[in-house]
């Protein structure tokens, strides 16, 4: 039973991360990538990490699709993706290629034995990895100033050519 | 070859790996580069939860895979206002394109 929720959750998000990269609007794409967040948290959910998976579910398909939505009214309907520089059967075998090479080094992975003793998100968190925490802050604060970036109306350099 | 749950989640992360590769060669609109990371980042999280699962050291697993969100949200935000603003100044998304423009 297990398998098969794994099975229907990650086909999921496989096929609504191929429909977001071949989707010719990026509105429906940005649709798509939140479907990817909900059925990646609920894998997550499937593997015990509950808190991670509620961070993933709000963050993922909340905020970002927000932020998308909004970048893409912002930008206009004329937000098109155009035809790729370097040739699809290329790119596909490529990546074919790349990722028949890392299941081949990462299976044997799954095999070990998962080893014993355990902390809890709480104090994994807030006594071993300290660095992590602080590095969050830093990261917050400059995506509040990206977030700045993304709402100012002016275009630099506007008001230089109205004053000549 | 048995095919456990982990194996499973093994399987979906080498192929939501593959995809977002696939879509970052293929795709030139920087909005949907944007788009294209969160979805190998998303892979990047799963591979993290199931290296602490398979460790026997979930938490160490999921902050790391909390720091990893983080990152990724702001990733998202820094990369859409670069898009906007290039969108604002330039006229275009494309970015063969932008590259191709002098001055």
């Amino acid at each position: 039973m297990e398998s098969i929720q794994y099975t229907v959750f990650l086909l999921g998000a496989i096929f609504c991360a191929y429909r977001a990269i071949v989707a010719k609007r990026i509105l429906s794409a940005t649709i798509y990538l939140a479907c990817i967040s909900a059925l990646v948290s609920a894998t997550l959910y499937l593997l015990g990490a509950a808190q991670v998976a509620v961070m993933e579910l709000s963050v993922g398909a909340g905020l970002v699709t927000v932020l998308l939505v909004y970048a893409v009214s912002v930008v206009g309907d004329d937000a098109m993706d155009p035809a790729s520089v370097i040739p699809k059967p290329l790119a596909f075998g490529v990546v074919g290629l790349v990722a028949v090479l890392l299941g081949w080094m990462a299976f044997p992975a799954v095999r070990i034995t998962a080893a014993t003793g355990s902390f809890d998100l709480a104090s994994s968190l807030w006594q071993n990895r300290v660095l992590d925490v602080w590095i969050q802050i830093a990261l917050i604060f400059s995506g509040v100033m990206g977030v700045l970036g993304l709402l100012s109306e002016k275009v630099p350099g506007a008001k230089e050519e109205v004053e000549q | 070859m048995t095919f456990t749950p982990l194996n499973i989640v093994l399987f979906g992360i080498i192929a939501l790996l593959g995809v977002g590769f696939y879509g970052l060669l293929i795709t030139r609109n920087l909005i949907k580069i944007v788009m294209v990371l969160q979805v190998l980042i998303k892979s990047v999280i799963l591979a993290l939860v199931l290296a602490g699962k398979l460790s026997g050291n979930l938490g160490l697993g999921q902050s790391t895979a909390a720091t990893v969100i983080v990152a990724d949200t702001i990733v998202a935000v820094v990369g859409l206002a670069l898009a906007v603003q290039v969108r604002r100044r330039l006229g275009t998304l494309d970015v063969p394109q932008i590259s191709s423009m002098r001055g």
